[in-house]
């Protein structure tokens, strides 16, 4: 049924995206609910950041768990500068994304020498000491503060105050993510990323420079999420030290592994499947975390590759063809 | 035999500790040649290719690629001098399609950044085309087109040591280095794969084969280099390490009954 579904999708790709594409653009005029907005918005953000750490975990096999440090950098840089600065929002996108990539490069050289857990585990160190500075830092971040009253982007004199408008940031960021990051994924760099990821060895004796590429790869996803980051900051008004814990890393790596690691749809059904969740089972309070702990685990045992990962592509970097067409192939011959 | 060797080798060592892996081992390889490795399991054969193409640095000794000096050289910087090779147990890259292995091996004929990947640049467009005619050329050539959009984890066993071969050509080495390319192949497939690499010496490819099939060795190498525990026992063109006693005696052991141990230790 996937192989169908993904055959019908290589068919008529150009109309299904513009649909799509059309569909989401109409949606903010069709729910009049603003609560259901800001969920979608939710939902697109999360979808962004889980993408970003989906493309060094999924693509080059860099296990980084120090997402949420990034998303920090990203949202306090935005925030800080907007609000003392006065300096617009659209800027301060490219600002805040090139921040985090500085702190991603350096992040990246120790981790250079390290793989595997060792690695995970200098990112999420990484990822607290930037959360601790932020609760420390008190003439930048606020300290235990926070940013309060963050500055709404403004679009040609239109505030984006309103969830209806900044819907369409979220959803343009969004876009742009995917479409940018097929592009590099299609191309040399993308290809050498996986490489890496699937044999690093192998990689190296065929000339690739695997330090330089895992770099650019940290870097790459660590733009991304500081983007999002300066996205996120004026969206919910305030932010504080407290909303980039490891917990919202692990929030986003549950989003890339249950949606599935190196796909680019996977992450984006891992956002919706993450928020609805966590929104439909608020009045289970604190049990929804078991509810939660269950599903990764029963998704773990079931479904290993992730929901959009194909059975046999999981981490494939293009079209694979199935089995009965292999066997055709060789009958041919 | 004259002229500067594509691969030499001049007394190199590699030491794990006490362990000797590798003591003090001379090897010239000529343009043109087929030069088999071959030697007792645990003899140092991988070590010595991996010591070549730089994934260990030597203890001692100098190696040397057209007369370059490429001891302690990392095996990206290695590639780009043009020496490819393939691996004892199959390294492919399994969850990626067959076309997109061999593209990877034009990695260092490609400059694309990111940026250029990005906005589609002219160079963007003109390495992938060049990747994937280069790319599928070589598995036209080597009768892999019909599986280009397989996944290579799913190809079966003699045909993975197959992609992994094109991945390495797509370099277009000066020296192809095969680590037991006809390991864990039927009888049938090794006889190919042997067609193969005398069709690919052919057309002007050098290459160091290293090989436990004795049939693959004697019929397709020109010089042979025995090793055994580490240290080189002998070279010599096929006829030579068929005759010589110490190789003999390396595979079969010593015959004792007609005193020929007593001989030699003597």
């Amino acid at each position: 049924m996937m192989q169908q579904a993904k055959a019908f999708y290589e068919k008529y790709k150009v109309i299904i995206l513009i649909v799509l594409a059309a569909v989401l653009a109409i949606l903010p005029f069709v729910i009049k609910k603003t609560l259901y907005i800001r969920y979608l918005c939710n939902i697109m953000m999360y979808a962004t950041l889980a993408g970003s750490l989906n493309a060094i975990n999924g693509y080059s096999g860099q296990f980084c768990l120090g997402q949420a440090g990034f998303f920090a950098i990203g949202a306090y840089t935005g925030a800080a500068l907007a609000k003392n600065f006065g300096i617009s929002f659209w800027p301060l996108l490219i600002v805040g994304g090139l921040m985090a990539m500085v702190v991603g490069f350096i992040v990246s050289l120790p981790t250079l020498r390290l793989s595997g857990i060792y690695l995970s585990i200098v990112t999420l160190g990484a990822s607290e000491i930037i959360r601790i500075i932020a609760q420390t830092w008190e003439p930048v971040t606020g300290g235990s503060m926070g940013i309060k009253q963050i500055p709404y982007p403004e679009f040609f004199g239109v505030d984006m105050f309103k969830p209806q408008n900044y819907y369409y940031i979220f959803l343009a960021l969004l876009i742009l993510f995917l479409f940018v990051t097929n592009r590099v994924l299609k191309s040399r760099v993308g290809r050498a990323w996986m490489s890496i990821r699937e044999d690093e060895i192998a990689s190296k004796s065929l000339g690739v420079e695997t330090s330089r590429y895992k770099s650019t790869n940290f870097m790459y996803g660590a733009f991304w999420a500081g983007v999002i980051g300066v996205a996120y900051a004026p969206f919910v008004n305030y932010i504080e030290a407290s909303q980039f814990t490891t917990d919202t890393g692990f929030n986003v790596l549950a989003m890339v592994v249950l949606g599935g690691q190196g796909t680019l749809a996977g992450p984006i059904l891992g956002s919706v499947v993450v928020t609805v969740l966590t929104e439909a089972l608020r009045f289970l309070e604190s049990w929804r975390y078991v509810i939660y702990a269950l599903l990764i685990i029963f998704m773990m045992w079931v479904r290993p590759q992730g929901l959009m990962g194909a059975s046999n592509s999981m981490l494939a970097g293009g079209k694979i063809k199935v089995k009965e067409e292999k066997k055709k192939g060789g009958e041919a011959k | 035999m004259s002229g500067v060797p594509v691969l030499e080798a001049k007394g190199i060592c590699k030491y794990f500790g006490g362990l000797k892996a590798v003591e003090s081992v001379d090897m010239q390889v000529q343009k043109g040649d087929i030069f088999g490795i071959i030697g007792p399991n645990g003899a140092g054969k991988t070590t010595f290719f991996n010591m070549c193409t730089g994934v260990y640095a030597p203890t001692k000794g100098e190696i040397f690629l057209q007369g370059e000096n490429i001891t302690k050289m990392a095996p990206d910087k290695i590639a780009r001098k043009k020496m490819a090779r393939t691996f004892q147990n199959l390294q492919l890259f399994k969850f990626m399609s067959v076309l997109d292995n061999v593209k990877i091996g034009c990695h260092t004929k490609t400059k694309t950044n990111m940026a250029d990947a990005i906005l589609h640049t002219k160079r963007y467009k003109e390495d992938e085309k060049y990747a994937v005619e280069k790319s599928l050329e070589i598995l036209e050539s080597i009768g892999l087109a019909d599986y280009k959009d397989t996944m290579a984890g799913n190809l079966a066993y003699g045909m993975q040591r197959k992609v992994e071969i094109a991945r390495a050509l797509a370099l277009d080495p000066v020296i192809l280095l095969l680590d037991e390319p006809a390991a864990g192949m039927n009888p049938n497939e090794t006889a190919s794969l042997m067609e193969f690499i005398k069709m690919l010496n052919g057309k002007g490819y050098t290459i160091a084969v290293i090989e436990h099939d004795m049939k693959f060795i004697m019929n397709s190498c020109n010089r042979i280099l025995v090793l055994n525990f580490g240290q080189k026992l002998c070279e010599g063109t096929p006829d030579e390490i068929k005759s010589n006693q110490q190789v003999q005696e390396a595979y079969f052991g010593k015959g004792i009954v007609a005193g020929e141990a007593v001989k030699v230790n003597g």
